[in-house]
């Protein structure tokens, strides 16, 4: 009897932890397939910007003491920093073979982990007074940090936030017109230009969103933390269907589920990193066109 | 000597290497960011087999085999996915290698296989059997290059569909580009792990398979001696930037994105614009 409850505690347990790192998955992907939807990119820069948000997250954090205020920095340094690199990478290259878009993004992404490195150091900073990690009692036997609680609630207010813009608002309309088709767009009068913009700001200001909170939740940042998450959100959004939101999150939440009972019931064979990418190659033999896109 | 020999061994491998990726992707169109596992399954596989006492050139053909074997598994997959799809794709078999080789305690686990053992005739003789790999393989390139199957290839890499229309018979020349590509990747990685005489799974991770890719795109996709070029170049580089040590990937990611943003059909497109301008 006890046996069979502890095993629905370690059930439930690892869902809510899988839910949590799902969440942050979340937040990186739906700035890559937002991305993809206009620009049929693959953004591996995506990874260098999270990156840099947790940066700018822990340093703002240390100088002023203020976590709030260190969100707000990161994601307007970062959101610029995106405008940038779509200006002057991507704009002169969207008429080039798209492999050439890619190739030019792993070249910046390796770029930027050497800048981090050697502007930041190679073993990473920390918060020096790390802020939320005290834990509570969200059910009976369940702990969370305050920083796991953050993360899940600040996802679902901006996923929300931005189903609610893109759902009812002129500029959320003329953002999925120009998704679904740019000329057409262009020729009611959708400033094509200006979406792209605002498309990179806001895609790049969630990464750094992540980034600070990933940081908070290891108290670490790292010049290769964007890495791994990187390569999972590219696997994500190939799996919720390239350029669907909607598959990203659901893509997401599933990876993160998966990975938590993956680690404790497939750890011998494959580590964790392997778990997400079998799982995307089983999807993809089976529904080459993404788990929600529409055959 | 030695220090040039071991040069030319690099320089030899890398360019097997890159040619390898290029009938894949250069040839017939399939982006794979995934090339460095079958490197690995090369590498270890020759390893093993050394370590057990069979000679590296018998060692090479099991090597060709097994990465033939593996890339003909993964080329299925490029039947079902396409372009960017596949891209990812590609790049989950790099983690799914890496990641099963980690957990393996047979293949050495986290911390590989060190100890392995020196070819006949020592350095000297590994440049030896290298140079005689990457000949053969520029050899059967060219031949590629020149034949039905070639023309086949470029009409795929063009424009699957219309090929389709037109009788190519697409999957069994796409699944033959990928068993040629990563045979070929096997051995480059079977004379890898004697050329280092060390391996483990980082070795063979995404960074390798970018780096390659890089090779075959900064030499100009699908070009022979482009291709060759690049990573001769691109190999031995990083010796070349010993001074500027510290910065030695910032410059190398520099020049990948570069190369991109100014010239995106490389070095054989570069000498193309140029011989044009200059017969002109």
């Amino acid at each position: 009897m006890r046996g069979a409850s502890s095993i629905a505690m370690l059930f439930l347990d690892l869902t809510i932890q899988g839910l949590v790192q799902g969440a942050i998955y979340a937040l990186i992907a739906l700035g890559l397939t937002l991305v993809y939807g206009l620009l049929r990119i693959l953004h591996v820069v995506h990874a260098a910007l999270f990156t840099m948000g947790g940066y700018a997250g822990v340093v703002v954090t240390n100088a002023t003491g203020s976590l709030a205020l260190a969100l707000v920095v990161a994601m307007a340094v970062v959101g610029a920093t995106g405008v940038g690199i779509y200006r002057f990478a991507y704009k002169p290259l969207l008429d080039k073979p798209p492999l050439v878009a890619l190739m030019a993004s792993i070249g910046l992404f390796i770029v930027a982990e050497e800048a981090f490195r050697l502007i930041f150091g190679a073993y990473g900073l920390s918060f020096t007074d790390p802020p939320l990690q005290t834990h509570v009692e969200i059910l009976p036997g369940i702990f969370l940090s305050h920083a796991r609680i953050a993360v899940v609630g600040l996802a679902v207010v901006i996923i929300g936030l931005l189903a609610w813009l893109s759902a009812s608002t002129r500029t959320g309309i003329s953002w999925r017109a120009t998704v679904s088709d740019p000329p057409v767009a262009a020729s009611f009068g959708v400033d094509v230009e200006k979406v792209r913009y605002l498309n990179f700001f806001i895609g790049s200001a969630l990464a750094a969103v992540a980034g600070t909170m990933v940081a908070l939740l290891n108290n670490l940042v790292e010049p290769t933390m964007g890495a791994v998450p990187a390569y999972k959100a590219l696997a994500i959004i190939v799996l919720g269907g390239l350029g669907s939101a909607r598959g990203a999150l659901a893509a997401s939440l599933a990876l993160g589920v998966i990975e938590s009972f993956g680690t404790i019931y497939l750890g011998d064979v494959l580590d964790r990193d392997a778990i997400a990418f079998a799982f995307l190659i089983l999807v993809l033999m089976l529904r080459p066109q993404g788990l929600l896109a529409r055959g | 000597m030695a220090y040039e020999i071991a040069v030319l061994t690099t320089m030899s491998i890398a360019i097997l290497f890159a040619l390898s990726l290029n009938v894949i992707t250069g040839f017939c169109g399939q982006v794979s960011l995934g090339h460095a596992a079958f490197y690995g399954i090369g590498a270890y596989t020759a390893a093993l087999l050394t370590k057990a006492g069979t000679p590296l050139a018998l060692a090479l053909l099991p090597a060709a085999a097994l990465a033939g074997a593996a890339g003909f598994v993964v080329g299925m997959a490029s039947l079902r996915v396409r372009h960017d799809f596949l891209a990812i794709t590609t790049m989950g078999v790099t983690f799914l290698f890496v990641g099963i080789v980690r957990k393996q305690e047979a293949l050495g686990g986290e911390v590989g296989i060190s100890g392995i053992p020196s070819v006949a005739f020592g350095r000297p003789g590994l440049l030896a059997l290298a140079l005689v790999c990457t000949i053969l393989f520029v050899l059967l390139a060219v031949r590629i290059r020149r034949s039905w199957m070639g023309f086949a290839y470029e009409s795929v890499a063009d424009d699957e569909d219309t090929a389709r229309v037109l009788g190519i018979d697409v999957p069994r020349y796409k699944l033959w580009a990928f068993v040629i590509g990563t045979a070929g990747a096997g051995v480059a990685g079977g004379l890898y792990a004697h050329h280092i005489r060390f391996i483990w799974p980082d070795s063979f991770g995404f960074v390798e398979s970018v780096t390659v890719l890089a090779m075959v795109i900064v030499g100009g996709i699908g070009s022979i001696w482009g291709v060759v070029l690049a990573a001769g170049v691109l190999s031995v580089l990083p010796l070349w930037l010993q001074f500027v040590d510290d910065y030695k990937l910032l410059v190398y990611g520099a020049l990948i994105f570069l190369t991109m943003r100014l010239a995106p059909d490389g070095i054989a497109g570069l000498a193309r614009r140029l011989a044009a301008r200059l017969t002109r």
